[in-house]
Parts: structure tokens; sequence; C-alpha cells
């Protein structure tokens, strides 16, 4: 533990860790420090000038080396001739802090003075204004009036797009600094900076796209004035015409706690909406930061139960070949009727964006008539990360020399940005990554070891690392072998072992359900045998394509190699939050009876004989688990839509029909069932992930000068599971069977293999319907080598045909140097029915003109 | 002056060439000092000359010098050739015509710290000066005294020049090292300064042009050699940059400590058309307004003496003010320059520049009243003490001496205001 | 496809030699200059080309080129002349001389004589306070001081310069 500083400021002893700047100390004291371009989060650069204050200092007796005392004892304390800044200043032991003498407030009147010089003072139309930290600080510590003529004021461009998603108001502006720091220091994204000097500096983008980030939306929270707004909330609303409610961002397995800021709105019919998304406090899980993503492509869930979007509205029934209308009861009376007669004939599908709650009730539903589950994913490997998984108490913010961190066959800053941004800090802090992959992604750049290795060889990879460290297994296959002899890998694996802590991160880029399961296997048995699991900042963690497939794994929700015969072979299939005829239309064959469960009539519902709509998570509760086991509870954001139902709703009263004993309710009590029978659950309830403990830095809490406009966390921190090693269990080495699915036997016949690879932004149904995103949305693409489109007469940016899976497509060509010869990578959701590693042919489609 | 120490090139026009210099003791101190003194006693010399900094800011050579953090590698040199302070172009003469001196200085200070690579930062205009530099860096090289295993010694030493473009916050030693970087040349925070902290975060020492100059002669001829010229606190001599309202503007090589009288009337040849000197900035545009009366002129120009009248030494740009001058004139010029050179990183000298050159040009103009001078004062004191590095501070120098000092200039001013209202 | 980094190669080279090997962007400035060469002023093209050569975001190239003000992100005259106007100039008449020398031209300061060859422009010292009044030259030739100047002298100067001879000294000494 650091050593601990006493200091006085204002009066009050504060007792803080040696290093910690003043406005730190002060503000963890309670005392407010107006600070403009300081910011919690990044290094202090100390040029506002606005956080001013009187330092006195302990004199020194030069002879003996003791603090001088005045006649009556106390240490002699000598102030400086000049006002300094409580940002850029470390506390030292008895240190006096004065801020709150004439001299400080004059200085900082006459900072703010200055500032609002330039400003324009359109606080009344300001997106900001209400919560705006100038505006605040104006009021709290500004000059009574401005002695700059008004005429004389820098006129500036007020409606400056950088890029589509964010908008700058030159005229707004500070010079502050906070958001050009944010891009380069945190996001490490700098396409934003600053032009001209002086009076004239105003901040550009010169990146293609404008602002081409994924974290952009954070600098409008840290912005602090309404310089920077998002295209999306720009003169929507007055903030404090604002509700706000609690919730987890449903986009990537990180968990991103979020709140949702509503309004009731006449033009939309006086109904309760979402106006924007809002970071909210969790430092075990995103800090204060949120990608654009989460940030942005929440419309999907709008206009539940209004009829004027694409949600489902009422339940149909297939009458005389048409889906009809139906009235609640009527459509629960078939389903059951229909469930009752499948008995174990019933397969329930279930996708990983529902709800721990939603899918417990599938569960108990389909088993309690007999029938199978199966979970509708690409990946596998979720029972070994709930043996394996992080320990409890895990946070990346721990993580830095001594810890060590591999990630495999994952591009993080596409698949999950906040996951990026954390390592990235952690490596900043000294840790060491291990990048393991086929191609290179962005991540590499802060790897201290990078493994290649081929398509086709991610467990093989793994366990050549384990086999080079102890040769286990004699008997490895060729690939093993061969990769087990590069010095790169071998360095790798003896950093990874002889780390203190060891977490590994596994994705599903490049393989299927088979590969990724074998990867994990592989992965765990890296880390059982370093003795990396069983303890915080330890252990396993997947990179889910959807926000909860952790949760649905812990439900009991298993894939199945075989989807495709056992949904044709089931007497009746119960789809729920999962569209497998859009996604390739030869699973469009289902079996005898269908009910789709959904909130749009996706391609599967347009086949089925049931749909039941449901509410979108915002209109209900629920949890969620992250990809680090971390269980967190979301809250309503806008009322319950009528004649719409929640996921767990619907399949209770399915249940209750069928005479079985299920919740439909209350989600609280569906937790507590889960709590009574999955054991890694034991002990939850809603009271215990709604706890909530002090953390810093301090944000929300009307102080948006300090932190930014990012939520405070009192809606709970979530409760992270202790997986089975934690809890004692015994957890053995398993060898995963080689398919040896190496790339020759895979490959086309023109000896082409398509990889899988994930992109943030998809054409998905939870990204698409948010317009604002289309713009950075490719359209359908895939990549491959200069060397194999030349060999193809395939030039850049060609339209092609691509044919997988038996299913012909359009494609735009990317050529890209780093795509391995002979693969062709296929981004997931991007209409191009892609599952797992398969092989793909290829050519040029005939151009039609128009 | 008997013998120039710096300007020699005006006793030996051709110390230019690498020949030329050698024949005069060239490169002597730079060859003692690799094979047979140890980089600690090198500093130790120019640290008993009593040498200080010729940038402005007078600070001990040698001190600084020993600052130098052991405990990072590797160590770099960066010497200063921004010269952008309005009134100062002596850097210049000493590069464009004695330099091989100045690389010596370069190259001892590197050898002080054990520098394998220095740097010299020149302003962007400085392009042919820059060109001059690097072919006489070539024939080092070509001579052996530059390059690797210097004298057998295995010392390694390279020099390159690298030019700014056009920011005279760049002579500010860390907005130089940002600058040199590849960034904004905007100051950094101090502490930590650059000896434990320098360029790409490493130890470095940031010297002036013409106190590296010195450092050849020191090593050759002794500390107390030194001392001889000049005066206890601030020993040697100083180039003075002659400009403004004087006959003879130009660079002069005189010990510290010789009085702005002998400056100007025995070297500068006094006042153009016989007019009465009225003001006196020694420090260029950075420079508080001495009002030149005849104390003013017997003071001694050296670092302890000037502030005794109201101004710094600064480099030593001595700008000269005749009564034909007006003083509101006078500082909406420098306030316009500050406004121009202003980095923007901190908010009171980027808002406060250009709030000021708003009062400056009103009053100039003839178009402000009264309490817009008191307002410019306002301003200008509201900076004071508050900004982030020295330009800011540097910028209300002459605002506030002179509307303290020559208050009549403005009082006549604002009359020609009330006189223009007045007039039908 | 990279032009600056295929035309000027070997130079390109040599700038990259003068930092260390994980400092490659402090040859940003030097960069712009080589690119300034090319057109009078840096174009977008080229804020890409070096970013790329460095390593670093075109943003990072342009805050480069907004902030110091020998780089111009706008083409001018085929010369710039800079005339220096600050106050010791000032003070030896350099505002009379810039004046004077824009009727001559028939042209304000800041704009540029219809033929396109000049633009005259007034700058901030340029350490030459004893030769006032005087100016720099600026081209893709280079730059190069003018001092001691009448605003016959520098006339003289346009004239040639418009019948294209060079404006930097012979030996690039000024
Ligand atoms: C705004 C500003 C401009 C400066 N310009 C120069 C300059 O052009 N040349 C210079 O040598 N020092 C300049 N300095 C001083 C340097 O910061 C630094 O103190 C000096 O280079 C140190 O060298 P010295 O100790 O040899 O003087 C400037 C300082 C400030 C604050
Ligand atoms: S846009 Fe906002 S965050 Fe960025 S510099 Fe301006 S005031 Fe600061
Ligand atoms: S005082 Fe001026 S030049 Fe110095 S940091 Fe502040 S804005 Fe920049
Ligand atoms: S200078 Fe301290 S907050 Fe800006
Ligand atoms: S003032 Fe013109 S060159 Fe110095």
């Amino acid at each position: 533990m650091a050593k601990q500083v006493t200091l006085t400021i204002d009066g009050k002893q504060v007792t803080v860790p040696e290093g910690t700047l003043i406005v730190d100390a002060a503000k963890k004291a309670g005392i407010d420090v107006p600070v403009f371009c300081y910011h919690p989060k990044m290094e202090p650069v100390g040029m506002c000038r606005m956080c001013l204050v009187e330092i006195g200092r302990p004199v020194i007796d030069r002879a003996t080396g003791q603090v001088v005392k005045e006649a009556d004892g106390s240490p002699k304390v000598q102030f400086g001739p000049k006002l300094e800044t409580a940002c850029t200043t470390p506390v030292s032991e008895g240190m006096v802090v004065v801020g709150a003498s004439e001299k400080v407030k004059a200085g900082r009147e006459d900072i703010l003075e200055f500032l609002l010089t330039s400003h324009p003072l359109d606080c009344p139309i300001c997106d900001k204004g209400g919560e705006c930290p100038l505006q605040d600080l104006t009021m709290g510590f500004g000059p009574g009036e401005s002695r700059f003529i008004f005429d004389e004021k820098m006129r500036m461009d007020k409606h400056v797009p950088l890029g589509e998603l964010i908008y700058l108001d030159r005229e707004r502006c500070i010079q502050c600094g906070r958001c050009v720091r944010f891009q380069s220091e945190i996001a490490d994204d700098p396409v934003i900076g600053f032009y001209q000097r002086g009076r004239s500096l105003e901040i550009v983008t010169f990146s293609e796209p404008g602002f081409d980030s994924y974290f952009s939306g954070n600098t409008t929270d840290i912005c602090p004035v309404g310089a920077l707004t998002t295209a999306d909330f720009r003169f929507g609303a007055r903030p404090w015409e604002l509700n706000n409610a609690a919730s987890i961002c449903s986009q990537c397995p990180v968990g991103c706690n979020i709140t949702f800021n509503t309004r009731r709105e006449a033009r939309s019919g006086g109904r309760m909406v979402i106006k924007r998304v809002m970071p909210r406090q969790n430092e075990a899980v995103n800090e204060i930061w949120i990608c654009d993503k989460g940030r942005f492509a929440y419309h999907f869930t709008e206009g539940g139960g209004s009829g004027n979007s694409e949600r489902l509205t009422q339940p149909l029934v297939r009458k005389n070949g048409e889906l009809a209308p139906v009235s609640w009861d009527e459509a629960l009376q078939v389903v059951a009727e229909r469930f009752r007669q499948a008995g174990s004939g019933l397969l329930t599908l279930a996708g990983g964006r529902l709800s721990n709650e939603d899918l417990f009730n599938l569960r108990q539903l389909t088993q309690g008539l007999g029938g199978q589950t199966a979970l509708y994913t690409q990946m596998a490997g979720g029972d070994l990360v709930a043996q394996v998984g992080v320990g409890q108490g895990t946070n990346f913010a721990d993580m830095g020399a001594g810890s060590a961190i591999l990630v495999v066959a994952s591009d993080l800053h596409e698949e999950a940005p906040i996951w990026y941004l954390r390592i990235k800090q952690a490596v900043e802090r000294g840790a060491m990554l291990i990048v393991a992959g086929a191609r290179p992604t962005r991540l590499e750049k802060y790897a201290a070891h990078v493994v290649r290795y081929p398509y086709g060889s991610e467990a093989a990879a793994i366990l050549a690392m384990l086999n080079s460290l102890s040769a286990k297994r004699p008997n490895l296959p060729e690939p093993v072998q061969a990769l087990a002899r590069s010095p790169e890998l071998q360095a790798a694996a003896k950093a990874f072992a002889g780390a203190q802590n060891g977490l590994v991160l596994y994705g599903s880029e490049g393989l299927g359900l088979e590969g990724s399961q074998a990867l994990a296997q592989a992965c765990a048995n890296l880390l059982i045998s370093t003795n990396h699991i069983g303890r915080a900042n330890n252990g396993l963690i997947a990179v889910w394509q959807r926000a909860n497939e952790q949760g649905a794994w812990d439900m009991g929700f298993r894939p199945r190699t075989d989807l495709a015969e056992a949904m044709k072979s089931a007497r009746v299939l119960y789809v729920v939050a999962a569209d497998p005829a859009g996604d390739d239309p030869s699973m469009a064959e289902a079996g005898e009876f269908l009910v789709v469960q959904e909130l749009f009539l996706t391609d599967t519902a347009k086949l089925a004989d049931v749909v039941l709509p449901v509410e979108a998570y915002t209109e209900r509760e629920g949890s969620f688990t992250s990809g680090e086991r971390r269980v967190q509870r979301f809250y309503p954001a806008v009322p319950e839509p009528a004649g719409l139902k929640a996921d767990f709703a619907v399949t209770g009263q399915i249940g209750q029909l069928l005479g079985l004993d299920l919740e439909a309710r209350f989600a609280s009590k569906v937790m507590l069932r889960i709590a009574s029978q999955i054991a890694d659950y034991a002990g939850l309830d809603y009271v215990r992930l709604a706890e909530v403990v002090e953390q810093w830095p301090i944000v929300g809490r009307g102080d948006v000068y300090y932190g930014g406009t990012s939520y405070e966390n009192s809606q709970g921190l979530g409760v992270q599971l202790a997986p089975a090693a934690q809890r004692g269990a015994a957890v053995p080495l398993a060898w995963p069977e080689f398919a040896s699915q190496s790339h020759s036997q895979q490959a086309s016949a023109e000896g082409l293999l398509a990889a899988p690879i994930n992109r943030l932004l998809d054409r998905g149904q939870t990204v698409w319907p948010s317009t604002l995103l289309h713009s950075r949305i490719p359209q359908p693409y895939v990549a491959l080598n200069p060397a194999d489109a030349a060999v193809l007469r395939i030039p850049s940016g060609a339209m092609l045909q691509v044919t997988l899976n038996g299913t012909a497509r359009l494609a735009a060509a990317h050529l890209d140097e780093n795509v391995p010869q002979g693969v062709v990578l296929v981004p997931r959701s991007m209409g191009l029915p892609i599952f797992g590693p398969a092989p793909v042919e290829i050519r040029r489609a005939e151009v039609v003109s128009a | 002056m008997s013998e120039y120490l710096l300007l020699r090139h005006r006793q030996i026009p051709d110390i230019g060439n690498l020949t030329v210099y050698r024949q005069n003791e060239g490169f002597q101190a730079f060859h003692k000092a690799v094979t047979s003194m140890k980089p600690e006693e090198v500093t130790e010399v120019v640290k008993a000359s009593g040498l200080r900094g010729r940038g402005g800011a007078g600070f001990p050579t040698g001190l600084k010098w020993s600052f130098i953090d052991k405990n990072k590698w590797p160590h770099y040199v960066v010497a200063n050739a921004d010269e952008s302070e309005p009134g100062t172009f002596k850097d210049r003469e000493i590069m464009e015509n004695n330099p091989f001196q100045f690389l010596e200085g370069v190259m001892l200070c590197a050898y002080a710290i054990q520098a394998n690579v220095a740097y010299i930062y020149l302003r962007g205009e400085f392009w042919q000066i820059a060109a001059h530099l690097d072919r006489k860096i070539a024939e080092l090289h070509s001579a052996g005294l530059l390059g690797d295993n210097l004298f057998g010694t295995g010392y390694s030493l390279r020099l390159y020049t690298h030019l700014g473009a056009g920011a005279y916050i760049c002579g500010e030693e860390t907005a130089m090292l940002e600058s040199l970087e590849g960034k904004l040349g905007q100051p950094r925070l101090r502490p930590p300064f650059p000896p434990s902290f320098g360029l790409y975060g490493m130890p470095t020492v940031v010297n002036n042009v013409e106190t590296l100059t010195n450092v050849p002669l020191i090593i050759e001829k002794g500390a107390a050699w030194y001392r001889g010229y000049g005066t206890e606190k601030s020993a040697g001599v100083k180039i003075f940059s002659l400009s403004g309202c004087v006959n003879k503007p130009g660079n002069y090589e005189l010990p510290l400590g010789t009085t702005f009288r002998e400056l100007i009337y025995e070297h500068g040849g006094g006042i153009p058309g016989g007019r009465q000197i009225k003001a006196i900035m020694p420090a260029g545009a950075s420079s508080s307004l001495i009002v030149a009366n005849e104390q003013a002129l017997d003071t001694p120009m050296d670092y302890e003496s000037v502030p005794a009248v109201g101004a710094q030494l600064g480099s030593a740009s001595v700008i000269i003010i005749d009564e034909s001058v007006d003083i509101p004139w006078l500082i909406n010029k420098t306030i316009h320059f500050f406004k121009h050179e202003s980095c923007g990183k901190c908010t009171p000298c980027r808002e406060g520049s250009y709030w000021m050159m708003h009062l400056t040009e009103r009053i100039d103009k003839g178009k402000a009243t009264w309490k817009d001078v008191e307002l410019l004062k306002d301003v200008a004191t509201q900076i004071r003490g508050k900004c982030l590095c020295a330009l800011g501070e540097f910028s209300i120098e002459a605002v506030l001496s002179g509307i303290d000092r020559f208050r009549q200039d403005f009082e006549a001013r604002v009359g020609a205001r009330e006189m223009i209202e007045t007039q039908p | 496809m990279n032009h600056l980094a295929e035309k000027y190669s070997e130079e390109i080279q040599a700038i990259l030699a003068k930092y260390p090997a994980d400092q490659k962007r402090s040859a940003v400035m030097p960069l712009l200059y080589l690119a300034q060469r090319e057109s009078g002023y840096v174009t977008k093209t080229a804020m890409n080309e070096i970013a790329e050569l460095l390593g670093i975001t075109a943003t990072e190239v342009a805050s480069i080129v907004g902030f110091y003000s020998l780089y111009y992100d706008k083409p001018a005259g085929k010369y710039r002349i800079q005339v220096c106007t600050d106050l010791p100039c000032a003070l030896r008449g350099a505002e009379e001389f810039l004046e004077k020398l824009c009727e001559n031209l028939g042209i304000r300061v800041g704009e540029t004589t219809p033929d396109g060859m000049v633009t005259v422009e007034h700058v901030m010292c340029l350490a030459a306070c004893d030769k006032a009044p005087m100016f720099q030259v600026q081209s893709g030739e280079g730059l190069s001081y003018h001092e001691n100047q009448t605003v016959e002298s520098a006339m003289a100067l346009i004239q040639s310069l418009k019948k294209g001879a060079s404006h930097s000294n012979k030996d690039g000494h000024p």
C-alpha cells in the first residue's frame, strides 16, 4: 500500500495516498475545486487554470531537517507568492491548501471571465444546459458580469459535423483538450485534434470518415461545455426533463452499465421514449465509458406496442395460410395445446440476447414437458467458463505488472471494445499481453508476444503453447507440433506460465461450434496446467457474440452441432430470440409446427404457425450474466407497452396452462428460483444485485464538472459468480478431439476457405434499426488477400457472387494484405450465411446495368 | 573591445572555415575534454566559470548540466536556436559566421552529459542557416570530430539540425521538445524539468546558442580566465542586440555590466535626428519599458542591476524607443505579437491576449475612453501569475509598465478620442 | 500509392535517420517541408501520405500544419513575400515600406498579384531587426532573407522573380 500523506484543505485534515493530486484529495474530502481541463481518468495538463488554490508548505530547517515551529508549537507554513493549480500538484505531508480565500475566489473569477469572453452564452438553446460544468461553475465561482464587448467575440462555426455521429459547436469550445486527450490517451484513436493556435484553436478531424472511432460518444460526456453533442441527442430534449433508468448494454458480453434517459413525448403520442444512452459507472466493468454501439444502437427497442415501428404488436396465429392477429388467450391456448401434444418432441431454440429469467423459464418449461433445448449460437465453451472462468473479484483495473493476458481468436476492438480499452490500459500499467490470431488485429499493437497460426489451428496453437511448457501429450497431431517449434510461441507460453496472474479471452473468429469448444478446452487446459484458475484476475473469459450467452449456458442451454436435423425432426419448434431462417435460408424447412417468440417479424417468424410478440429489454426487468460472469440487473426504462409481455412471462403462462409450476409475473421471483436451483447462482436475489459501494472517481451527484455526465451507480454493481474452480471443485484436464480441420481439408475446389470474423457494427437486427449508424456499416463484403485476388482476377471493390453453404449472395471484394492466402474473411451478421469455417466459392458477379 | 570571444569572425574573418578555426585553437577544448577529462570535470569547469544561460532566464549553465539524471539513458542535448524574441538576432550572427565554435560548444555539452546525439532546433526561417550548419557538421564527420569512437576513446557523437516552422513559443524549452517530438509546440508542465524528463522523456540539456558558444573558450582557457570578464554575479561577455531608434543598430559583444549609456551612445551612435531617448526595452518585446532617464542610462546591464530599474536583462535584445514613439502604439504592437504567438494551451494567455488586443487596438486608434485603459490594466493584472508558461507572463510586461510609466501617452490618446467626438 | 514516399525516397530516408527508430513522429516537420515544396502548400493527400509514413493519423499531421505559421493549407502566390513589421522593424519604417510595396504591386496585404506570382504578407520578427526594412521570400525553392531593402530594390527582385530568377543566394548562405 502506498504511503499515506496528511494535509489540510480548507481547515479539514485529509489523509490520502502519496502521489494523490490536491484536486482529488479535496474531492475525497468533499471539497470542490472547480476544474475544466482536469479529468480524474486522464493525466493532468494544467491548461484551463481554473483549479487555482493557495498552497502552503511546512518550512523545513535546512540544518536539522525538522519542521520549523511557530511560537504556539504549530508548524510554520510558508505560502508561495502565486496561486497554484490543484490539478497538477501532488499532495505532500503537512501541506496546507486554501481554496476558500478571497485571493482564490478572485483568481477563479478571473479565469471564468476569460473563458466567458469567447463563449456565445447561448445556454437557452444548448443541449448541455442543465448539466453544463461551465454553467454550474459560473454560478458557483464566476464574476457577476462580463466586461468584454459582446460584438468583439470571436465568431465561429456552430454546427460542424465531426463525422455523422458527433457535432461540434466551435464557439462553445473552451479548448480544454479533454476530448483530444480522451481520444489519444484512453482510446488511442487520435482522430480529433487541435488546429491553429492561440485564440484560433479549434477542434478538427481529418479521418475518413470523420471522427472515426468506436469510442467517440464518450467525448460528449466529458466535454465540459455544449461543444460536443451526439447527432442522436442534439436538440432532442433538455437534460432536466429527462428521467433515468439503470440498465445493462445488451450489445456485447462486456455488460457495460448504462442509463437510459427517457422523456414523455407529444410527438410519440405522449408515450415515454428513450432519448439517449449514457454510461453508468461500474469501475469493475466499464468504468465510466461505453462504446458507440452501446450508445447509438438502442433504437431497435423503440416503438414497442405503438404500431409505428417494425416491432410486433399482437400475437399472430396462422389461419388459412395467413398470419392473423388473435388474442393472447387464444394464442397461448394454441401453443399450450401443441406443446402438450409434442411432449418430448418439443425443441426450444433460444438466443443469447434473452435474460437469465427468460432462459430459466424456457428451460423449466421444456424440461417439464420432456423436450429438448438448444442455444442458437456459433460459439461454445460456456461449460468450461463456468468451471475455470475468472475468479470472483476479477477486475481489469487491478491488472498490471505480474498479470498475463492471452487473447486468442478474437478481434477485441471489434467484438468487445471496452475490454479492448481496458486491456490496453492494463498493458500500460505493466500487464503482459499475448495475442494469438490468424491475422493482425488492432490489439496486437500492445502485445508483448504475437502468436500467429493458420485458421483452423486455433486450439492447436494453444495446445502447442501448453506442450512447449511440459510435453504432456506426446502424440500431438502435426499442426500442433509444427506450431510448438515456433520460438515466439514458446516465449509467449513461458511468459504466460511465469506470470503471477493469467487470464485467457477466447473468441470465435474463424471458428464454429466444434472449433470453439476445442479452443475453450485447450485454453482451460493451459489455465489449469499453469495454475491460473480459481482466483481473482485468473481464468477464462469467452468473447461471446451476444450479451447473455454465458447466462444461457449457466441456465443449462447448450448449442448443438446437429441443429438443422434436430429442427427438422422436432414435432414442435419453439424459437425465441433467434432467426435461423434469416441467417440461412436452408434452415427454413422447420418441423411440423413452429412457434416464434420475437420483437420483430423475422424471416423465421414469417414461417411460423404462431408468433408471440414480446417486450424489448428496455420495457421490463431482468438480468444478464456478462463474459466475466457478473450477474447484472436491468430495470424498465419505459412503461410496459400494452399488448406485449416479457419473454419469461409468456413462457411462464404457457407453462401454467400446461400445469407446470412456473413464475410468470415477477422477474425477481424467477431469480429466486434460479438461485435455488442453479448452484452457481445460489444466494442471488434482486436486492443483492442492486447493492452498491462507493466508487472512485466520484461521478454524477450533480458534480458533472469533475467526471463528466456519466451516471453514478446507485442501482447495482452486480455480483460476480465464483467459478467451480474457486469453489473447490476439481477441474480435470480434457483433451479436445482434433477434427484436424486443417485448411486444405475444408477449402473449396478453388482452395478457398471462408473464415467468419466479427464486426462491431453489422447488419444484425439489434443494430440495423439505428439508421444513424448506417453510414458506418459497410455494404456486405468479403476480404481476401491481393495475391488470391490476382489469381482470380478480382479487382478491389469488385462485386462478387459468394457461395456459402449452398447459398449464393452478392458481396463486395475488399483486398487486404493481412488476410492469409487461401482464406476469405466473411463478416458475421452482414447478410452472408456463415457460421463456422466453410468452403467458399467466389466469382465476379455479372454486372447488371440498371 | 580588445578581443572578441564569441563574434570572433569580426577579427578572424574566415573562422567559419574549419582549417582556420582549427588554426585558432578550434576543437582543442573538445579534444582535451574527450581525451583527458571526465565528463563531470567539464561540468565543474563550466560551473566555476559562472556562465549563465543567454537564452533569457540566466540560469547557471554548469548547475543545469549537473542536474542531468544519470539513472535514465540515453541523454540528449538540444541547442536552442529558435531566436524569435523581437529584437534578438545574435544567435544568427554566431551560426552564420562562427559556426564551429557554436558546434564545439554543443559537442562539449554533449560530452559533459554523455549524450551521443544532439539536436539543433532552429526557427523555420533559418532554413539556409540549417543547410549551412549541415554542411559544417558533415565536415566535422569527415575530419573525425564527429561520429563513432572519437579519438579512439569509444565516445561517439552525432549532431542533427531540426527546423521549426514559425512559432515563437517553440523557443520555450519544453514547447521546443514537444515540437521536436513532432507534436504541437505547447509547453509542458514543469516540474519535471528537461534534465530529468526531456526529449522523448529522457534527460536532456537545453541551452541557448550563445550560451554554448562560450563553452569552448571556458574549457580551453579556464574558469578563472572567463571570470575576468563581466561582474561577480554576471560573469563573462554578452552579445547585446541593439535595435529600434538608434543610429547603429547591430550586435555588440560587451562584458556584462556595461551600462546602457555606453551601449547606446558609444557603440550604437546615439539616437537618430538628435531626438531624445524615451524608453528602453532591454529584453525585447517581452520586456518592461524602462523610462530612459539618467539613472537608467547609467545602469549596468547585468542580471542583478536591470531588475533594479524595473525590467529584466533577458536575452539582452535592447530596443530603443525615442520621443517620437507613442507608447499606446507600441503596446498595440507587442500585444499583436503575443496574441499571434500564444500557443493557446492555457486560458489566461489565450483569452487574455485576445482581449488585450481588442483594447490596445481601440486605444491606439483613439477610440477608447480612460475606462478602457483601466480595463486593459485589469486584464493584464488578471493574467499575471496564472499562466502555464512565461509567454503569457511576458505579454503583460510592456502593457503594465507602459500604462504605469507613460501614463501621459495614454491620457493623450484618450483625449484624442474626446476631440474626435466633439468634432461637428 | 504514396506519391511522396516514391518521389523523395532518399530524402525521406535521410530525414528518418536523424531520429531514433521508435520516434519517427519527429520527422513530421521536415516531411511537411518536403510536401510543401511540391505544391506551395500541404495538400490533404500529402497529410495522409505523411501520416502513413510515420504511423500516425492524418489528424495528427494536420494539427501540425495548423499550429505552425510556415505551413500552409491553402495555395497562394508562387512567391510569398513576407515583410517583418514587428516592433523593432516598425521603428525603422517597415510599415511604410510594406504599404508602399503593396501600392506598387496594386494589392493589399494578404493578397496575391493577379498573375498569381506574388503574395504579400506581414510577419513577426525574423531576427534581422538591425537590417530593417527586410522581408523573406518563401517558395518551392526554399526561403531566403532580403535585408536593408527599399521599395525599389524589392520591386527589382520581384521583377526578376517574375522572369524566373532564383531568390536564394547562390551558395545557400544568407
Ligand atoms: C516564450 C519563450 C520564448 C523563448 N525563446 C527562446 C529563444 O528563442 N531562444 C532561447 O535560447 N531561449 C528562449 N527561451 C528560453 C528557454 O526556455 C530556455 O530557458 C533556454 O533555452 C535555456 O537556455 P540557456 O540556459 O542557455 O539560456 C524562451 C522562453 C520562453 C518562455
Ligand atoms: S470540444 Fe469540449 S472537450 Fe473538446 S476541447 Fe472543446 S470544450 Fe474541451
Ligand atoms: S502562457 Fe500562452 S504560450 Fe504559455 S502555455 Fe499558456 S497559452 Fe501557451
Ligand atoms: S488547470 Fe487544473 S483543472 Fe484545468
Ligand atoms: S523586428 Fe523585424 S526582424 Fe526583428
